[in-house]
C-alpha cells in the first residue's frame, strides 16, 4: 500500500497507527444444530426448537453433527488453511440463564482449522489478511430483558446451534479494511454455502480487538476487545471511537487497560464491560462425553474436490478470459450471485457490453430499490436480449435505456416492447439520406454558414437529423451521409 | 419350590417360561416383601401400583422369547426412567421427572422386564456408603445399622435382601463393586463403553458405567446380556460385537493365567482381606488356572488421580443444576442469588464438596499441576494394565479394604471413606471390566468380595473365572430378615 493511502490518526504532530484483529462467529448454514437434531430455523416462536439435548436435560449426551465439520473443513479450504486432522471439543464454563449446560462446548487448544489467509481488493492493491485459527462451538440461547418488567426471559432456540469461530491474526489496519475483509469472508463463505452472512438474523457477528501505537513503532500496544458487534457500520465506528480513546489515554500520559468493552451505537462510544482481572476463567478442560475428533485424509480430499471456484480463482479468470479490469471483475465477483447473474448474461451476448449494463444500469436500479441481484426485476434472460439488441444495432444505447426501464417492470422481454413502441433503429442508408435531405432543405441558411466555415453546426444537423428520425436512426449512419452530403 | 423372593434370576425367568409362575405373583411378592422392608430404606420411589398393572399385561398375552419375560426390576434412581421420578439422591431433583428413558432401562422393558420402582443412592452417585443421600441412609441387611456401601447402596441392599431378583447400578469408581462387596452380592463394572450412559445422570462421564447386581454369576450374565449394547446416542458408546455371556458362561478356566498385583498389598491391610485373597489364589489354582505375580506398579497414585478427575469432570456436569430450567429453585433478588441459594440448599455436603473441588483443579494457574497432571497419570495407571494383559488373561485383588462399617463411622472422615475405593478405581481409570464375587466373611461373619479385572471387551472371560470361582467358594450370604416388620 502506498503511503498516502495509510489510516492514521493524528495528534499534535504525532501518527498513530491502529491495529485491528477481528473473531468473527458465523453461523455454520445446516438444517440441525451442532450436536442435536433440533432445526435452526430463524424466527420460530421461542422454544420450539428446543431438544433435550440443547435443554440440557439430565443425562443428555451430545452428538456430534457430521454436517457441520464438513462445513468448517469447507470453510477452512475456502480461507487457504490447514485443516487440523485432530481436534478437541472442550467445555468453556460459565453460568449464565441462556446457557443450560453451565458450559458451552467450543474448541480451545486444538482447533478444527489452522493458520490460513485472506486476500484484500483494496483501491491501492492487495492486501494479506492472516488467519489464525477457526473453531467450532455451540451458540447459547437468548435472554430477553425487556418482555417482562419483572422476570427476564429466556429463548433456547439458538442454543446448541454450530458457530465457526475466525480468528484473523492482528493484520487490519483501518476501518475501511475491515469493511473489505468482512464482507470478502461473507463472500467466500456465500460461495462455499457455509454461512448465510446475514447480519440482520446474527448469522455474522464479530468481537473487534483494537490497539494503538505511534506510527514507526513495532510493538503493540494493550488492546481492548469491543465485543459483540453486528454490523460492519457499527464496527467502522467502534473502531473510531475506540482508538480515538486509547490515544486520548495515551496523550494524556495514561496507560490502557486490557479489559472487555462494549459499544454503545446510540453513543456512538465504546464502555468498560469488565477488566482483565474480573475476567472470567472459563475452567476449559476436553469434553469427555466426546471424543476428539478424527478427520481422514479422504474426507479432506472428497471436500476439496467438491469447493466451488472463489472470488480470488473468479476474478482471476474474468481479468484473463473476458479481458475485465481488476476493478470490474472484484466488483463483478464480490457476490456469488451476482457473479452467477453475469456469466449467465454473456452466455449469449457481448462480455463489455454486459459488464457496462449490469455495473451500471442494473446496479443502479438494485440500489435504488434496496435488493439483492437474486430479487432482480431484470432476468439474466432479458438483459442478455437487450445487449444483443444494441450490438447488432438494432436500438441505439440510448433507445435501450427507455427500454431497460419498461423492462423493469414486470421483467419484460426487450424484443417484445421494441416492436409494439415501433423502436427499432433506422439503418436503412436511403432512408436516412431522405430525411437528411429534408433537414439540408429545411435549414438552407444554416448550411450556408457550415460550408462557409462554421464547423460546429455539424451537430446541428445531426440533432435535426435525429430529431426528424423520431430519435431512431442509427447515429453512425446519420454522421456518415451527413458529412458526405455537407463536405460533398 | 423356595419362596418366589429369594429365587434367582435364572430360576425365576425358568418359571415364567414353564408357566409355574406368573408374572403378576412375582410381581406382587416383591412388593409385599418391600412393604415389610421399608426400614432399609432402598425404595427413593416405587412404582408398585404401575408394575402389578404391567405384570398384568404381561400375564394377558405373555412373550417367552424374551430374556425378562415379567420380571420385575428396582433400577438405582439414576437411571432416567419416563413417567417416573428420577432424583439421582438429591434434593435438586427431588421434583423431577423424565419424559425419557434411558437407553440402559430401555433395554430391561424391551426384553419384557417390569420397573418395581427407583433404588436409593449416594447423591450423584458421590459416596461409598450411602449415606450422602438426600433420602437418607440405607441399612445394609447383613446387619442392622452397617452401611450397604455406595453409591448404590439402595441396589446392593435390595439385590440381599430379596426386594428385587437382579437390579443395575452404576459404578464411577466402584459404585457396584463396592456394595456388591459389603452384601455378599455379586456385582459387575463392564468396559466403558459397553453400556450406554444416555439417559444416565452423569457423575464423571469418563468414568461412569452402568453394571449388573445380582446374586449370582449367572443372573450377572443373563442381565449383563440384556443391558450392554452400542448406542448411537452415546459417542463414547462403542461398536462391538457383544458375546451371548450367558449361553457361554463357562466354569472351564483351566490354564486361564490370572495376574496378582504385589501393589494391591496395601498398608495397614486387615489379615482378613489378606487371608481371603490367599484363599481366592489358592480356588483359582483348584479351578486350573495359572497365577503369575505381576506388577501395576502406578497403584498408588490411582485414588489421587481418581480424585481429580472426578470432582473436575462433576463439577461440570453438575453445572446444569442451577434452578432456571428444571428441578428444585430457590428464589432470588436476581439472576446470582438464586444461582448461590438453589445449589446451596440443594446439593448436600459431599456434592459440593467435590464441585469445589473440581472447580479448584481446573482453575487457570492449578490445570496444569492437577487435572493435566492426573490425566497422564491416568494414562501411566491403563498402561501398567496394557503391560500386565500381555501377560495374564485376569487379575485377582480384594474387591475392597474392609467389609462394611458401621453407619456414621467415616462421615466426618471423607479420606477415609475415599480409601474404600483404594481397589476399585484404577479399574475406571483405566476403563477395564472389573467384577466383585462373594468370596468369604470377616470375624463379624460380614461379606467380602474378590475383584476379577479383565481386558477391555473381555467381560466373558472375567464371567467364567468368577463362575468356576463362585462353585469353589460356595458363599453362603445368612440374612436373617431382621428388619421386616409385619
Amino acid at each position: 500500500m502506498s503511503k498516502n493511502s495509510e489510516y492514521l490518526i493524528e495528534r499534535e504532530n504525532k501518527q498513530y497507527e491502529v491495529i485491528i484483529g477481528l473473531e468473527v462467529h458465523a453461523q455454520v448454514t445446516s438444517e440441525s444444530k451442532l450436536f442435536s437434531q433440533s432445526s435452526t430455523k430463524f424466527g420460530a416462536e421461542p422454544n420450539t426448537q428446543v431438544s433435550l439435548v440443547d435443554a440440557a436435560f439430565p443425562g443428555m449426551l451430545p452428538v456430534i453433527n457430521e454436517f457441520c465439520i464438513e462445513q468448517a473443513i469447507k470453510t477452512g479450504i475456502g480461507l487457504k488453511a490447514k485443516i487440523n486432522k485432530k481436534s478437541v471439543f472442550d467445555r468453556k464454563n460459565y453460568f449464565y440463564a441462556d446457557l443450560p449446560q453451565g458450559y458451552q462446548i467450543s474448541q480451545y487448544k486444538y482447533p478444527i482449522v489452522g493458520e490460513g489467509k485472506v486476500i484484500l481488493d483494496m483501491p491501492n492493491g492487495q492486501k494479506e489478511i492472516g488467519i489464525e485459527r477457526l473453531h467450532l462451538e455451540q451458540d447459547a440461547g437468548k435472554s430477553i430483558h425487556d418482555i417482562d418488567p419483572n422476570n427476564t426471559l429466556v429463548d433456547l432456540n439458538r442454543s446448541g446451534v454450530a458457530l465457526m469461530e475466525i480468528v484473523s491474526k492482528p493484520d487490519l489496519r483501518s476501518p475501511d479494511e475491515v469493511n473489505v475483509y468482512i464482507k470478502k469472508l461473507r463472500s467466500i463463505m456465500r460461495y462455499l454455502g457455509t454461512c448465510d452472512g446475514n447480519m440482520q438474523e446474527g448469522s455474522l457477528r464479530a468481537d473487534v480487538n483494537v490497539s494503538v501505537r505511534l506510527k514507526g513503532e513495532t510493538e503493540f500496544g494493550t488492546r481492548c476487545e469491543i465485543k459483540n458487534v453486528n454490523s460492519i457500520k457499527f464496527m467502522q465506528m467502534a473502531i473510531i471511537s475506540e482508538a480515538n480513546r486509547q490515544i486520548d489515554l495515551l496523550e494524556e500520559g495514561k496507560e490502557i487497560d486490557q479489559e472487555t468493552r462494549l459499544f454503545d451505537t446510540k453513543r456512538n462510544e465504546t464502555r468498560s464491560m469488565r477488566s482483565k482481572e474480573d475476567a472470567h476463567d472459563y475452567r476449559y478442560f476436553p469434553d469427555p462425553d466426546l471424543l476428539p475428533l478424527e478427520i481422514s485424509q479422504e474426507l479432506i480430499e472428497k471436500i476439496k474436490s467438491d469447493i466451488p471456484e472463489l472470488p480470488d480463482e473468479k476474478k482471476k479468470r474474468f481479468i484473463d478470459k473476458f479481458n475485465l479490469s481488476p476493478y470490474e471483475a472484484t466488483i463483478l465477483v464480490s457476490d456469488i450471485e451476482t457473479s452467477n447473474f453475469f456469466e449467465e448474461v454473456i452466455k449469449n451476448s457481448d462480455v463489455k457490453l454486459a459488464t457496462n449494463w449490469i455495473t451500471g444500469e442494473l446496479f443502479a436500479v438494485l440500489n435504488e430499490k434496496n435488493l439483492e441481484i437474486s430479487q432482480s426485476p431484470v432476468s439474466a434472460k432479458n438483459l442478455s436480449k437487450l445487449i444483443n439488441l444494441i450490438k447488432d444495432g438494432t436500438i441505439s444505447g440510448k433507445i435501450a435505456k427507455t427500454v431497460f426501464e419498461q423492462m423493469i417492470d414486470g421483467d419484460q422481454d426487450p424484443l417484445i416492447i421494441v416492436k409494439e413502441k415501433s423502436l427499432k433503429q433506422e439503418s436503412d442508408p436511403k432512408a436516412i439520406e431522405e430525411l437528411i435531405n429534408k433537414v439540408i432543405e429545411n435549414n438552407s441558411d444554416k448550411v450556408a454558414e457550415y460550408k462557409s466555415g462554421k464547423d460546429k453546426l455539424f451537430g446541428f444537423f445531426v440533432g435535426q437529423a435525429m430529431k426528424e428520425s423520431k430519435g431512431k436512426g442509427n447515429p453512425q449512419l446519420i454522421n456518415k451521409i451527413l458529412k458526405e452530403k455537407l463536405n460533398g | 419350590m423356595s419362596d418366589i423372593t429369594s429365587q434367582s434370576l435364572f430360576e425365576l425367568t425358568s418359571n415364567i417360561k414353564e408357566k409355574k409362575l406368573s408374572s403378576e405373583e412375582i410381581t406382587k411378592a416383591f412388593i409385599n416383601r418391600a412393604e415389610k422392608s421399608k426400614k432399609l430404606n432402598v425404595y427413593v420411589t416405587d412404582n408398585f401400583e404401575k408394575a402389578i398393572d404391567q405384570s398384568k399385561k404381561f400375564d394377558s398375552n405373555p412373550n417367552l422369547d424374551f430374556k425378562l419375560p415379567g420380571i420385575p426390576i428396582a433400577v438405582k434412581d439414576l437411571f432416567c426412567t419416563n413417567g417416573v421420578r428420577t432424583t439421582a439422591g438429591s434434593k435438586i431433583l427431588n421434583n423431577f421427572v423424565p419424559t425419557y428413558e434411558s437407553t440402559v432401562t430401555q433395554n430391561l422393558w424391551s426384553q419384557g422386564a417390569i420397573l418395581l420402582g427407583k433404588l436409593n443412592c449416594d447423591e450423584f452417585a458421590m459416596g461409598s456408603s450411602n449415606e450422602t443421600s438426600f433420602f437418607g441412609n440405607v441399612q445394609n441387611p447383613v446387619g442392622e445399622n452397617l452401611v450397604p456401601g455406595g453409591s448404590s447402596g439402595g441396589s446392593s441392599a435390595a439385590v440381599a435382601a430379596n426386594l428385587t431378583p437382579v437390579t443395575i447400578g452404576t459404578d464411577t469408581g466402584g459404585s457396584i463393586r463396592q456394595p456388591a462387596s459389603f452384601t455378599g452380592t455379586v456385582g459387575l463394572k463392564p468396559t466403558y463403553g459397553s453400556c450406554s450412559r444416555y439417559g444416565i445422570v452423569a457423575f464423571a462421564s469418563s468414568l461412569d458405567q452402568a453394571g449388573p447386581m445380582t446374586k449370582n454369576v449367572r443372573d450377572c450374565s443373563m442381565l449383563l446380556e440384556v443391558i450392554s449394547s452400542f448406542d448411537q446416542k452415546d459417542s463414547t458408546s462403542i461398536d462391538y460385537k457383544r458375546n451371548c455371556y450367558s449361553k457361554e458362561l463357562s466354569k472351564d478356566i483351566k490354564g486361564k493365567k490370572i495376574g496378582i498385583p504385589k501393589e494391591y498389598r496395601v498398608d495397614n491391610m486387615p489379615d482378613e482381606i489378606e487371608q481371603l485373597w490367599k484363599n481366592g489364589i489358592s480356588y483359582a489354582k483348584d479351578c486350573g488356572a495359572e497365577i503369575i505375580d505381576i506388577s501395576l506398579p502406578h497403584t498408588n497414585y490411582a485414588l489421587p488421580t481418581y480424585y481429580i478427575v472426578a470432582p473436575a469432570e462433576a463439577s461440570s456436569n453438575l453445572a446444569r443444576y442451577d434452578g432456571v430450567k428444571y428441578g428444585f429453585r430457590s428464589p432470588g433478588q436476581n439472576l446470582i442469588e438464586m444461582y448461590e441459594k438453589t445449589r446451596s440448599e440443594g446439593f448436600g455436603d459431599e456434592v459440593k464438596r467435590r464441585i469445589m473441588i473440581g472447580t479448584y483443579v481446573l482453575s487457570s494457574g492449578y490445570y496444569d499441576a492437577y487435572y493435566l497432571k492426573a490425566q497422564k497419570v491416568r494414562q501411566l495407571i491403563k498402561k501398567d494394565f496394557d503391560d500386565a494383559f500381555s501377560k495374564v488373561d485376569a487379575i485377582l485383588t480384594p474387591s475392597t479394604p474392609s467389609s462394611a462399617f458401621k453407619i456414621g463411622e467415616k462421615t466426618n472422615d471423607p479420606v477415609s471413606m475415599y480409601l474404600n475405593d483404594i481397589f476399585t478405581v484404577p479399574i475406571n481409570l483405566a476403563g477395564l471390566p472389573g467384577i466383585s464375587i462373594p468370596a468369604g466373611k470377616d470375624k463379624n461373619n460380614y461379606p467380602l468380595g474378590l475383584q476379577v479385572i479383565g481386558k477391555p471387551f473381555d467381560e466373558q472371560n472375567i464371567l467364567n473365572i468368577s463362575y468356576a470361582l463362585e462353585d469353589r467358594i460356595n458363599f453362603k450370604n445368612d440374612i436373617s430378615d431382621w428388619w421386616l416388620s409385619e
